[in-house]
Protein backbone atom coordinates (compact mmCIF):
# COMPACT_ATOMS: atom_id res chain seq x y z
CA UNK A 1 0.00 0.00 0.00
CA UNK A 2 1.39 3.38 -0.97
CA UNK A 3 1.86 6.10 1.61
CA UNK A 4 -1.34 7.89 2.55
CA UNK A 5 -2.07 11.00 4.54
CA UNK A 6 -4.78 10.90 7.17
CA UNK A 7 -6.40 13.63 9.25
CA UNK A 8 -7.65 12.73 12.72
CA UNK A 9 -9.56 14.99 15.09
CA UNK A 10 -9.33 14.13 18.77
CA UNK A 11 -11.36 15.77 21.52
CA UNK A 12 -11.05 13.80 24.72
CA UNK A 13 -8.87 14.93 27.59
CA UNK A 14 -6.27 12.52 28.93
CA UNK A 15 -7.41 9.97 31.50
CA UNK A 16 -11.14 10.52 30.98
CA UNK A 17 -12.22 8.26 28.16
CA UNK A 18 -11.36 4.97 26.52
CA UNK A 19 -11.64 6.81 23.21
CA UNK A 20 -8.04 7.90 23.58
CA UNK A 21 -6.75 4.39 24.14
CA UNK A 22 -8.41 3.39 20.88
CA UNK A 23 -7.26 6.57 19.15
CA UNK A 24 -3.63 5.93 20.04
CA UNK A 25 -3.94 2.34 18.87
CA UNK A 26 -5.22 3.57 15.50
CA UNK A 27 -2.49 6.21 15.29
CA UNK A 28 0.12 3.58 16.15
CA UNK A 29 -1.18 1.31 13.39
CA UNK A 30 -1.05 4.19 10.91
CA UNK A 31 2.47 5.11 11.94
CA UNK A 32 3.67 1.50 11.65
CA UNK A 33 2.47 1.48 8.08
CA UNK A 34 4.47 4.62 7.34
CA UNK A 35 1.54 6.91 6.68
CA UNK A 36 1.54 10.65 7.24
CA UNK A 37 -0.76 11.61 10.08
CA UNK A 38 -2.26 15.03 10.69
CA UNK A 39 -3.72 15.27 14.18
CA UNK A 40 -5.97 18.11 15.25
CA UNK A 41 -6.05 17.96 19.04
CA UNK A 42 -9.17 19.89 19.97
CA UNK A 43 -10.71 20.73 23.32
CA UNK A 44 -9.51 18.33 26.04
CA UNK A 45 -7.19 16.60 23.61
CA UNK A 46 -5.13 19.79 23.46
CA UNK A 47 -3.65 18.59 26.73
CA UNK A 48 -2.44 15.26 25.41
CA UNK A 49 1.01 16.60 24.58
CA UNK A 50 1.38 18.80 27.67
CA UNK A 51 4.94 18.40 28.91
CA UNK A 52 4.15 18.91 32.57
CA UNK A 53 2.30 15.62 32.94
CA UNK A 54 4.07 13.54 35.55
CA UNK A 55 3.77 9.85 36.36
CA UNK A 56 2.93 8.92 39.95
CA UNK A 57 3.24 5.95 42.29
CA UNK A 58 0.37 3.65 43.14
CA UNK A 59 -0.05 3.48 46.90
CA UNK A 60 -3.14 1.28 46.64
CA UNK A 61 -1.08 -1.39 44.91
CA UNK A 62 2.13 -0.54 46.77
CA UNK A 63 4.09 0.51 43.73
CA UNK A 64 6.56 3.35 43.53
CA UNK A 65 6.82 5.63 40.53
CA UNK A 66 9.23 3.40 38.68
CA UNK A 67 7.31 0.22 39.43
CA UNK A 68 3.97 1.69 38.46
CA UNK A 69 5.39 3.13 35.25
CA UNK A 70 2.21 5.13 34.86
CA UNK A 71 1.43 6.09 31.27
CA UNK A 72 1.48 9.72 30.29
CA UNK A 73 -0.08 10.75 27.02
CA UNK A 74 2.80 13.12 26.35
CA UNK A 75 5.11 10.10 26.17
CA UNK A 76 2.69 8.34 23.86
CA UNK A 77 2.66 11.36 21.57
CA UNK A 78 6.46 11.50 21.60
CA UNK A 79 6.65 7.79 20.82
CA UNK A 80 4.15 8.17 18.01
CA UNK A 81 6.20 10.90 16.37
CA UNK A 82 9.32 8.75 16.59
CA UNK A 83 7.54 5.66 15.24
CA UNK A 84 6.19 7.54 12.26
CA UNK A 85 9.60 8.98 11.51
CA UNK A 86 11.24 5.57 11.71
CA UNK A 87 8.74 4.23 9.20
CA UNK A 88 8.99 7.02 6.67
CA UNK A 89 5.91 8.95 7.73
CA UNK A 90 5.40 12.35 9.29
CA UNK A 91 3.11 13.45 12.07
CA UNK A 92 1.84 17.01 12.12
CA UNK A 93 0.26 17.26 15.58
CA UNK A 94 -1.61 20.50 16.08
CA UNK A 95 -2.90 21.57 19.47
CA UNK A 96 -5.83 23.95 19.05
CA UNK A 97 -4.48 27.24 20.37
CA UNK A 98 -7.54 28.57 22.17
CA UNK A 99 -8.14 25.18 23.75
CA UNK A 100 -4.54 25.20 24.96
CA UNK A 101 -4.92 28.71 26.37
CA UNK A 102 -8.09 28.11 28.33
CA UNK A 103 -6.63 24.95 29.83
CA UNK A 104 -3.21 26.44 30.54
CA UNK A 105 -1.42 23.61 28.76
CA UNK A 106 0.73 25.73 26.53
CA UNK A 107 3.89 23.69 26.90
CA UNK A 108 3.78 20.75 24.61
CA UNK A 109 6.18 18.11 23.40
CA UNK A 110 8.65 18.97 20.72
CA UNK A 111 7.36 18.09 17.34
CA UNK A 112 3.82 19.24 18.11
CA UNK A 113 2.63 22.76 17.48
CA UNK A 114 -0.02 25.31 18.25
CA UNK A 115 -2.68 25.78 15.63
CA UNK A 116 -6.26 26.63 14.84
CA UNK A 117 -9.37 25.38 13.01
CA UNK A 118 -7.75 26.59 9.79
CA UNK A 119 -5.21 23.80 10.30
CA UNK A 120 -7.95 21.19 10.57
CA UNK A 121 -9.44 22.56 7.38
CA UNK A 122 -6.05 22.30 5.66
CA UNK A 123 -5.62 18.79 7.02
CA UNK A 124 -8.99 17.70 5.65
CA UNK A 125 -8.18 19.15 2.27
CA UNK A 126 -4.72 17.60 2.11
CA UNK A 127 -5.59 14.18 3.49
CA UNK A 128 -6.69 11.03 1.72
CA UNK A 129 -9.17 10.36 4.47
CA UNK A 130 -10.44 11.88 7.71
CA UNK A 131 -11.53 10.34 11.00
CA UNK A 132 -13.24 12.40 13.69
CA UNK A 133 -13.26 10.81 17.14
CA UNK A 134 -15.87 12.83 18.99
CA UNK A 135 -16.25 13.18 22.72
CA UNK A 136 -19.46 12.57 24.58
CA UNK B 1 -12.97 23.72 -4.51
CA UNK B 2 -13.05 22.47 -0.93
CA UNK B 3 -14.25 19.00 -0.06
CA UNK B 4 -17.92 18.95 0.82
CA UNK B 5 -18.34 17.72 4.38
CA UNK B 6 -21.52 16.55 6.05
CA UNK B 7 -21.31 16.97 9.82
CA UNK B 8 -23.80 14.92 11.82
CA UNK B 9 -23.92 16.54 15.25
CA UNK B 10 -25.61 14.89 18.21
CA UNK B 11 -23.60 16.17 21.17
CA UNK B 12 -25.66 18.87 22.86
CA UNK B 13 -25.14 21.37 25.67
CA UNK B 14 -21.80 19.84 26.51
CA UNK B 15 -19.50 22.60 27.76
CA UNK B 16 -21.75 25.23 26.17
CA UNK B 17 -21.80 27.53 29.19
CA UNK B 18 -18.04 27.33 29.81
CA UNK B 19 -17.14 27.74 26.16
CA UNK B 20 -19.96 30.21 25.46
CA UNK B 21 -20.45 28.30 22.23
CA UNK B 22 -21.14 24.82 21.07
CA UNK B 23 -17.58 23.85 20.25
CA UNK B 24 -18.49 21.89 17.14
CA UNK B 25 -20.68 24.59 15.61
CA UNK B 26 -17.92 27.05 16.46
CA UNK B 27 -15.24 24.85 14.87
CA UNK B 28 -17.25 24.46 11.68
CA UNK B 29 -17.89 28.21 11.49
CA UNK B 30 -14.17 28.86 11.88
CA UNK B 31 -13.30 26.27 9.25
CA UNK B 32 -15.87 27.74 6.88
CA UNK B 33 -14.10 31.05 7.28
CA UNK B 34 -10.92 29.30 6.19
CA UNK B 35 -12.58 28.03 3.03
CA UNK B 36 -14.33 24.83 4.06
CA UNK B 37 -17.67 23.72 2.67
CA UNK B 38 -19.70 22.34 5.54
CA UNK B 39 -23.26 21.20 6.02
CA UNK B 40 -24.72 20.40 9.43
CA UNK B 41 -27.30 17.82 10.39
CA UNK B 42 -28.56 18.12 13.95
CA UNK B 43 -29.71 14.83 15.41
CA UNK B 44 -30.34 13.38 18.85
CA UNK B 45 -30.42 15.99 21.57
CA UNK B 46 -28.69 18.50 19.30
CA UNK B 47 -32.02 19.05 17.49
CA UNK B 48 -32.85 21.23 20.46
CA UNK B 49 -30.30 23.77 19.26
CA UNK B 50 -32.86 24.84 16.68
CA UNK B 51 -35.51 25.69 19.27
CA UNK B 52 -36.17 29.41 19.20
CA UNK B 53 -36.06 31.52 22.30
CA UNK B 54 -33.65 29.41 24.34
CA UNK B 55 -30.86 30.59 26.57
CA UNK B 56 -30.00 30.39 30.24
CA UNK B 57 -29.06 33.49 32.19
CA UNK B 58 -25.32 33.87 32.67
CA UNK B 59 -23.63 31.97 35.43
CA UNK B 60 -22.88 33.74 38.64
CA UNK B 61 -20.36 32.07 40.94
CA UNK B 62 -19.70 34.22 44.00
CA UNK B 63 -18.57 37.57 42.68
CA UNK B 64 -17.85 36.24 39.21
CA UNK B 65 -20.51 36.88 36.64
CA UNK B 66 -20.70 35.62 33.08
CA UNK B 67 -21.25 38.42 30.59
CA UNK B 68 -21.43 36.59 27.24
CA UNK B 69 -24.14 33.98 27.58
CA UNK B 70 -24.51 31.54 24.72
CA UNK B 71 -27.66 31.28 22.65
CA UNK B 72 -27.70 28.14 20.53
CA UNK B 73 -30.66 29.23 18.44
CA UNK B 74 -28.84 32.41 17.46
CA UNK B 75 -25.71 30.41 16.66
CA UNK B 76 -27.73 28.15 14.37
CA UNK B 77 -29.16 31.19 12.59
CA UNK B 78 -25.66 32.65 12.31
CA UNK B 79 -24.35 29.45 10.74
CA UNK B 80 -27.05 29.58 8.10
CA UNK B 81 -27.33 33.26 7.30
CA UNK B 82 -23.79 34.53 7.91
CA UNK B 83 -21.54 31.51 7.43
CA UNK B 84 -23.67 29.96 4.67
CA UNK B 85 -23.64 26.57 6.34
CA UNK B 86 -26.95 24.78 5.71
CA UNK B 87 -28.42 23.29 8.87
CA UNK B 88 -30.81 20.37 8.74
CA UNK B 89 -32.71 18.82 11.62
CA UNK B 90 -33.81 15.20 11.89
CA UNK B 91 -37.59 15.04 12.08
CA UNK B 92 -37.88 11.87 14.12
CA UNK B 93 -35.61 13.24 16.83
CA UNK B 94 -37.80 16.32 17.12
CA UNK B 95 -40.92 14.18 17.31
CA UNK B 96 -39.73 11.91 20.12
CA UNK B 97 -38.73 15.01 22.08
CA UNK B 98 -42.14 16.54 21.52
CA UNK B 99 -40.78 19.50 19.59
CA UNK B 100 -43.04 21.00 16.94
CA UNK B 101 -41.74 22.60 13.74
CA UNK B 102 -43.32 25.87 14.81
CA UNK B 103 -40.98 26.01 17.82
CA UNK B 104 -37.89 26.06 15.65
CA UNK B 105 -36.04 28.94 14.09
CA UNK B 106 -37.46 29.18 10.58
CA UNK B 107 -34.07 29.03 8.89
CA UNK B 108 -33.52 25.32 9.45
CA UNK B 109 -34.77 22.59 7.14
CA UNK B 110 -36.00 19.20 8.24
CA UNK B 111 -35.53 15.74 6.84
CA UNK B 112 -36.17 12.20 7.92
CA UNK B 113 -33.41 10.01 9.35
CA UNK B 114 -34.29 7.60 6.54
CA UNK B 115 -32.80 10.10 4.11
CA UNK B 116 -29.38 10.15 5.82
CA UNK B 117 -27.83 7.40 3.67
CA UNK B 118 -28.80 9.25 0.52
CA UNK B 119 -27.50 12.55 1.90
CA UNK B 120 -24.23 10.97 3.00
CA UNK B 121 -23.58 9.83 -0.54
CA UNK B 122 -23.63 13.44 -1.72
CA UNK B 123 -20.59 14.46 0.32
CA UNK B 124 -16.86 13.86 0.03
CA UNK B 125 -16.51 13.49 3.79
CA UNK B 126 -18.93 12.62 6.58
CA UNK B 127 -18.02 13.35 10.19
CA UNK B 128 -20.00 12.30 13.21
CA UNK B 129 -19.71 14.61 16.24
CA UNK C 1 -21.86 2.71 -4.54
CA UNK C 2 -19.63 3.41 -1.57
CA UNK C 3 -18.15 1.53 1.33
CA UNK C 4 -18.54 2.63 4.92
CA UNK C 5 -16.92 1.73 8.21
CA UNK C 6 -19.16 2.56 11.14
CA UNK C 7 -17.27 2.40 14.42
CA UNK C 8 -19.60 1.90 17.37
CA UNK C 9 -18.11 2.61 20.77
CA UNK C 10 -21.35 2.63 22.80
CA UNK C 11 -23.20 -0.32 24.20
CA UNK C 12 -26.98 -0.74 24.12
CA UNK C 13 -27.16 -1.25 27.89
CA UNK C 14 -25.98 2.23 28.73
CA UNK C 15 -26.94 4.11 25.59
CA UNK C 16 -30.31 4.37 23.96
CA UNK C 17 -28.70 5.68 20.81
CA UNK C 18 -27.07 2.54 19.47
CA UNK C 19 -30.28 1.71 17.61
CA UNK C 20 -29.96 4.86 15.52
CA UNK C 21 -26.49 3.86 14.39
CA UNK C 22 -27.50 0.33 13.51
CA UNK C 23 -30.49 1.71 11.61
CA UNK C 24 -28.14 4.00 9.73
CA UNK C 25 -26.04 0.95 8.82
CA UNK C 26 -29.17 -0.80 7.55
CA UNK C 27 -30.17 2.23 5.54
CA UNK C 28 -26.74 2.43 3.96
CA UNK C 29 -26.76 -1.20 2.95
CA UNK C 30 -30.30 -0.97 1.61
CA UNK C 31 -29.10 1.95 -0.50
CA UNK C 32 -26.62 -0.41 -2.13
CA UNK C 33 -23.48 0.42 -0.16
CA UNK C 34 -21.13 -1.98 1.57
CA UNK C 35 -21.07 -1.51 5.31
CA UNK C 36 -18.83 -2.77 8.09
CA UNK C 37 -19.64 -2.15 11.73
CA UNK C 38 -16.72 -2.34 14.14
CA UNK C 39 -17.73 -2.71 17.78
CA UNK C 40 -15.09 -1.27 20.06
CA UNK C 41 -14.75 -0.46 23.76
CA UNK C 42 -17.95 -1.12 25.68
CA UNK C 43 -19.88 -1.80 22.47
CA UNK C 44 -18.43 -5.32 22.55
CA UNK C 45 -20.64 -6.09 25.56
CA UNK C 46 -23.41 -6.65 23.05
CA UNK C 47 -21.38 -9.26 21.20
CA UNK C 48 -21.65 -12.08 23.76
CA UNK C 49 -23.92 -14.84 22.47
CA UNK C 50 -25.80 -14.63 25.76
CA UNK C 51 -26.25 -10.84 25.71
CA UNK C 52 -29.73 -9.38 25.46
CA UNK C 53 -28.92 -7.25 22.44
CA UNK C 54 -31.76 -7.60 19.95
CA UNK C 55 -30.66 -4.60 17.88
CA UNK C 56 -27.32 -6.24 17.14
CA UNK C 57 -28.89 -9.66 16.54
CA UNK C 58 -31.24 -8.05 14.05
CA UNK C 59 -28.27 -6.92 11.99
CA UNK C 60 -26.81 -10.39 11.61
CA UNK C 61 -27.56 -11.71 8.16
CA UNK C 62 -28.41 -8.27 6.80
CA UNK C 63 -25.29 -8.11 4.66
CA UNK C 64 -23.49 -5.84 7.11
CA UNK C 65 -20.11 -7.16 8.15
CA UNK C 66 -20.03 -7.06 11.94
CA UNK C 67 -16.66 -7.02 13.66
CA UNK C 68 -15.57 -6.73 17.29
CA UNK C 69 -12.23 -5.26 18.32
CA UNK C 70 -9.92 -7.95 19.70
CA UNK C 71 -8.34 -5.64 22.28
CA UNK C 72 -11.73 -4.56 23.66
CA UNK C 73 -12.88 -8.20 23.82
CA UNK C 74 -9.73 -9.32 25.58
CA UNK C 75 -9.90 -6.43 28.05
CA UNK C 76 -13.41 -7.54 29.01
CA UNK C 77 -12.75 -11.30 29.01
CA UNK C 78 -15.13 -11.98 26.15
CA UNK C 79 -13.98 -15.03 24.25
CA UNK C 80 -17.15 -16.29 22.59
CA UNK C 81 -18.99 -14.15 20.09
CA UNK C 82 -22.52 -14.08 18.78
CA UNK C 83 -22.76 -15.97 15.48
CA UNK C 84 -22.29 -13.48 12.73
CA UNK C 85 -19.82 -11.32 14.66
CA UNK C 86 -16.11 -11.76 13.96
CA UNK C 87 -13.09 -10.68 15.92
CA UNK C 88 -10.86 -8.09 14.22
CA UNK C 89 -7.76 -6.12 15.01
CA UNK C 90 -7.56 -2.33 15.04
CA UNK C 91 -5.71 -2.57 11.74
CA UNK C 92 -9.11 -2.88 10.09
CA UNK C 93 -9.69 0.82 10.74
CA UNK C 94 -6.55 1.74 8.85
CA UNK C 95 -7.48 -0.71 6.07
CA UNK C 96 -10.76 1.11 5.54
CA UNK C 97 -9.20 4.57 5.75
CA UNK C 98 -6.52 3.53 3.26
CA UNK C 99 -9.21 2.34 0.89
CA UNK C 100 -10.93 5.72 1.08
CA UNK C 101 -14.05 4.44 2.81
CA UNK C 102 -16.11 6.95 4.73
CA UNK C 103 -15.38 6.15 8.36
CA UNK C 104 -17.62 7.36 11.14
CA UNK C 105 -17.37 7.03 14.91
CA UNK C 106 -20.34 6.88 17.24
Amino acid sequence: MSQKTFAIALMDAPYESENLTTAFRILDAMARRGHNINVFAYEGASGLAFTKQAPHPNPVHGKNVAEENHPTTKDQVTALLALAGNNGGKVDWVNCGMCVDERGVGEFVEGTRRGSPADFHSFCEASDNVLVIPTK
Amino acid sequence: MAKKTLNIIESAYRAVMEEQDDTILWLLAAMQGAGAEHTVVLRGNAVNYAVAGQGAPGLTIGGWKQTQTPRMDNDVIDLITTRKIPVFVIEEDLAVRGIERSELVPEVELFSAKMLPKRMAEYDLVSHW
Amino acid sequence: MAEYLLIESRDPFESNDVGYYFELARGLIEAGNQVTILLIQNAVFAARPSAHAPQLRFLVGSGIRILADDFSLSERGISKLLDGVQKASIEIVVDHLEAGHKTLWH
